[in-house]
């Protein structure tokens, strides 16, 4: 009964964790393997752009992964959260925008490309400083944290709650994202930022800097699967639950709970940050439509798909539901939203807790069905 | 916030009073839930509060508990803190424990963990990461169990209990809570009649060392319980005294008979 049996109980007996961090630690290290090591011409070899497909996947996972530890665990339901994903992605891009220095189209020393053709003579002061790499690692973590600081301490304070905190996280992002499409915003406009050359003096063509980013998001994702654990095993699981359960009930036992939801939901925007700056480099482009509220739905479809309230349920859902969505839209582009919207529906009716919950679900049925037979044994002698 | 630690606790001061509700007034939409409502709790007193539905008695819980703010009025706590400037952990905090009328727990933790939440202790977030129980913690959750008969059910989902046990429970997570004040809200509504004499007898152990307001509409119970009786109708005080004394009183005849 001690601390540390509680947070056993929650940590030590769950086999999914531990075949799920088996998993993520496997394709970590085997894709850079398969990549390098094993010759172009073997089935088994994984070719650069696939290295960084399944990178793309990792950063998709982590994003899924904050938004289960909000939604899953205390019941904040974020249809905003793309827009820390963007956010942390457009910290990064601003640092390889400035990377590129004298090497872009126009060839001016210091502006990036977009802002010559805008005839802009200097650089807007919030794009200072993002020519050094450790601040705008810092702002990655910084920008999306502040926003949801803001964001929470208004909404959580005025006890918006519920569907209300989904709507208003909504028009956040949305707000968001017209705003980032303006030119004046100093963003890039449309286009948003791209023609990225190198991060940190290493070409983002190169097989290496692939593997590398591939590397750092599976990392990124261990770590913060790690850190999500951490926070659901401690007490603090207990009272995210209890919110999530009965708000009311946990602050008439003195639980500041706008304080926990608030915390919480920090700490979820930042790894969503780190998601996006992790997903930028890898793709070469971000642009305002990652602000669109679509994107943020698809993020909580990802998680309802995979099982929430487990964590790795969520790093599975957004897996294979990108993974699904490579294939299709390579195969049949135009279906794939209604294959999504289908898929979403299937899960809500017959999956209620999501891929991982199917285990529990068939074995359910199995022990009915067997307790089932005897009765109808019972009853056969007598009919 | 308060640190809990730094407010003193179980302190029973004998005739001095622990809460002090002063010409407390509450409308919704025009209804008057409580009129110019007064009303004193000694420290260490138990008292029951009785009155027809609609007498104002769950808003008056609101009210003390910081869920409702009045529009008129003062509640004062051991003298000193007004409570209609504090939210509800603050107040929670400060010593104020509440048993709803409607049993709520948390349905999706174990009754080892309710009871773990509900622990006195430090409530503020940095806190959570290392939050370990002490062997005296460990040992007054044992008794807890054992007093509420939960002890074999410590590992079960707490939405899995009976609305009996469950009324328990939430008596024991106000009993590890350890407020000086416990406010307990029809605690033996749905309960057996062995279970409801059970539940007297632990009200009363639990007013040895507390003060106690309990609402209640049983009036078995509050006859079982054995405390001066408040009645409280229209939203103020109708009489108060005895049970005896009060049920004899004319005005309580007539509002619980009608005209």
């Amino acid at each position: 009964m001690s601390a540390t049996n509680i947070s056993l109980r929650l940590l030590g007996n769950d086999t999914g964790a531990r075949v799920f961090l088996a998993a993520i630690i496997a394709l970590t290290v085997l894709v850079p393997i398969l990549n390098v090591a094993v010759p172009p011409d073997s089935p088994f070899h994984v070719p650069t752009y696939a290295v960084s497909l399944f990178g793309k996947y990792l950063c998709f996972a982590l994003l899924a992964l904050s938004v289960d530890l909000i939604w899953g665990f205390c019941g904040i339901l974020s249809l905003g959260h793309g827009a820390f994903f963007a956010i942390g992605g457009y910290a990064i891009g601003m640092y390889m925008m400035r990377e590129i220095g004298p090497r872009g189209v126009y060839g001016h020393p210091e502006l990036p490309d977009f802002m010559v053709f805008l005839n802009w003579t200097e650089l807007p002061w919030f794009w200072l400083g993002f020519d050094m790499f450790w601040f705008a690692a810092a702002m990655v973590v910084v920008a999306p944290g502040l926003l949801a600081f803001v964001f929470g301490w208004l909404a959580f304070r005025s006890r918006v709650s519920g569907v209300y905190f989904s709507i208003i996280s909504q028009a956040m992002t949305y707000a968001l994202m017209l705003a980032f499409f303006r030119n004046d915003m100093g963003f890039g406009g449309n286009n948003g930022l791209t023609d990225f050359k190198d991060i940190l003096g290493f070409n983002l063509q190169a097989n290496a800097t692939r593997i590398t980013l591939f590397v750092f998001s599976g990392v990124a994702l261990i770590g913060a699967f790690a850190l999500c654990r951490f926070i659901v095993a401690s007490k603090m699981g207990r009272v995210l639950i209890a919110i999530r359960d009965a708000e009311a009930r946990a602050r008439f036992v003195g639980y500041r709970t706008d304080m926990y939801k608030l915390f919480v939901f920090s700490v979820s925007a930042v790894l969503a940050g780190i998601a996006g700056a992790l997903y930028v480099p890898q793709v070469g482009i971000i642009n305002p439509g990652e602000f669109s509220p679509l994107k943020s739905i698809e993020i909580v479809v990802w998680v309802a798909l995979g099982g929430r309230g487990t964590l790795y349920g969520a790093v599975l859902g957004a897996i294979s539901v990108n993974a699904l969505k490579s294939y299709f839209t390579a195969l049949a582009p135009e279906i794939w939203l209604f294959l999504l919207g289908g898929l979403f529906v299937l899960v809500t009716v017959a999956l209620p807790r999501g891929l991982v919950g199917l285990r529990g679900q068939l074995a359910r049925r199995r022990a009915n069905s067997g307790a089932l037979k005897p009765k109808l044994a019972e009853r056969d002698p007598a009919s | 916030m308060i640190d809990p630690s730094e407010t003193p606790s179980g302190k029973l001061v004998p005739g001095k009073s622990i809460l002090v509700l002063d010409n407390v007034s509450v409308s919704f939409d025009g209804f008057k839930a409580l009129n110019a409502l007064s009303f004193v709790v000694m420290s260490g007193e138990m008292r029951a509060v009785i009155g027809p539905n609609g007498a104002g008695k769950t808003t008056m819980m609101d009210v003390i508990t910081g869920k409702t703010r009045p529009d008129q009025g003062k509640v004062i706590f051991r003298d000193y803190h007004d409570l209609t400037r504090l939210d509800e952990p603050r107040i929670a905090n400060l010593g104020i424990g509440r048993k709803f009328q409607k049993p709520t727990v948390f349905e999706a933790l174990t009754v080892l963990d309710n009871l773990w939440m509900a622990l006195k202790a430090n409530r503020r977030i940095r806190a959570m990461f290392t939050f370990t129980l002490s062997s005296a913690n460990r040992a007054r959750i044992e008794e807890v169990l054992e007093v509420t008969g939960l002890t074999a059910l410590r590992d079960d989902l707490a939405g899995g209990l009976s609305h009996g046990q469950k009324q328990w429970l939430e008596i024991g997570m106000l009993l590890v809570q350890d407020p000086d004040l416990l406010l307990v809200d029809e605690p033996v509504a749905g309960m057996t009649d062995a279970e409801t004499e059970a539940t007297a007898t632990l009200l009363r152990t639990i007013a040895k060392s507390h003060s106690v307001v309990v609402v209640e509409h049983d009036m078995e119970f509050v006859r079982a319980l054995d405390v001066p009786v408040t009645v409280l109708h229209e939203g103020s005080v109708l009489a108060d005294g005895s049970l005896d004394t009060v049920q004899r009183n004319e005005a309580v005849i007539e509002v619980y008979l009608g005209r």
